[in-house]
C-alpha cells in the first residue's frame, strides 16, 4: 500500500514537472483565482455576492436562455446563453434548485460574444438564471426547466 | 492511441470564430456512492477552462461540479482568420490538467 501510493505521488509529480516543462501549467493558469466561495454557497444570492459582487439583477429581455422546457436527464441539460448587450464581461449560470445554485462563470475576451453553450446537472426541476455582466452592471434572465430524473447524483 | 482528453472543432463564419470543444472528464460531484462499499465517491471535476488565440485569453470559464461529465463548450468571438490557431486547457481540483490546439477552417 505504501510503496503505490510513493510511486502514484512520485509519477504524479513527475507528470507535473514534464507537464510544467511543456509549458501546459502555465503560472496564470495555476495561480488562476477560482472563485472558491462561489462554488460552496448554498444560496442563490449567496452565489452570485461570491462570483459577482452582488444579488441584484436587472432583469433583461435581452438574454436569451435555450434550455428545454423538460429535461429528460437531469446529469445533462444543455443550455445556450446568448445576450444582445453590449459590452459583457461575464456570463454567470445558476440554477437555483441545486445543492449549490453556481454552475460556471465565463469570462469573456473583449473580442468574444455573449453567447455560452454548455451542459449542466440539475438535481431537480428548477429555474435557470443566467447573469450578464455589462458596462458594470448585472442582468439576468431566467427560465424554468422541468427535470424528470434528477442528475446530482446519489 | 490514447483517447483524445479535448476534441476542438473551430469554424469561421464570416468575421467571428464559432469553437466547439468536447472534453473527456467524469466531472463526479463528490455525491455518487460506490455501489459496492456506499463510500461517496470523491469529487473530481475541472475547475477551469482557458481558450486563447494568439496569446489572448479569448475565454476563461470557471466551473464547479454542476457542469456535465465529458463537457461541453461552445462560444463565438471574433478577430481571427481562418489558418489561426485556437487552444483549449483545462485544470481540475485533483492538478490535473489538459490542453489541446486546433485551426480555425
Amino acid at each position: 500500500m505504501k510503496r503505490r501510493s510513493f510511486l502514484k505521488s512520485s509519477v504524479a509529480t513527475s507528470v507535473l514537472g514534464v507537464a510544467a516543462g511543456a509549458g501546459l501549467l502555465t503560472p496564470q493558469m495555476v495561480l488562476a483565482a477560482w472563485p472558491k466561495a462561489a462554488f460552496e454557497a448554498k444560496t442563490l444570492d449567496g452565489g452570485m455576492e461570491a462570483a459577482l459582487g452582488s444579488s441584484n439583477t436587472i432583469e433583461s429581455g435581452e438574454i436569451k436562455i435555450k434550455a428545454p422546457d423538460i429535461a429528460e436527464n437531469g446529469a445533462v441539460v444543455p443550455i445556450t446563453i446568448s445576450t444582445s448587450l453590449p459590452g459583457v464581461d461575464t456570463i454567470a449560470v445558476f440554477i437555483k434548485e441545486n445543492p449549490v445554485p453556481i454552475a460556471a462563470t465565463y469570462e469573456l475576451g473583449s473580442t468574444t460574444q455573449g453567447f455560452i453553450s454548455c451542459r449542466v446537472k440539475m438535481g431537480k426541476t428548477s429555474d435557470l438564471i443566467a447573469v450578464v455582466k455589462s458596462g458594470g452592471k448585472l442582468y439576468s434572465a431566467k427560465k424554468m426547466v422541468k427535470v424528470t430524473i434528477g442528475g446530482c447524483g446519489g | 492511441m490514447a483517447k483524445k482528453k479535448i476534441r476542438i472543432r473551430a469554424k469561421m463564419k464570416g468575421s467571428v470564430t464559432e469553437v466547439k470543444a468536447l472534453m473527456s472528464h467524469p466531472m463526479e460531484t463528490g455525491q455518487r456512492k460506490n455501489k459496492k462499499t456506499g463510500e461517496k465517491i470523491p469529487a473530481h471535476f475541472i475547475k477551469e477552462v482557458v481558450c486563447e488565440h494568439k496569446g489572448n485569453k479569448v475565454l476563461v470559464a470557471n466551473w464547479g461540479v454542476a457542469i456535465s461529465k465529458n463537457p461541453y463548450l461552445s462560444f463565438k468571438f471574433s478577430g481571427a482568420s481562418k489558418g489561426d490557431m485556437v487552444k483549449v486547457s483545462w485544470s481540475d481540483n485533483k492538478g490535473e490538467s489538459a490542453s489541446a490546439e486546433a485551426k480555425i477552417g
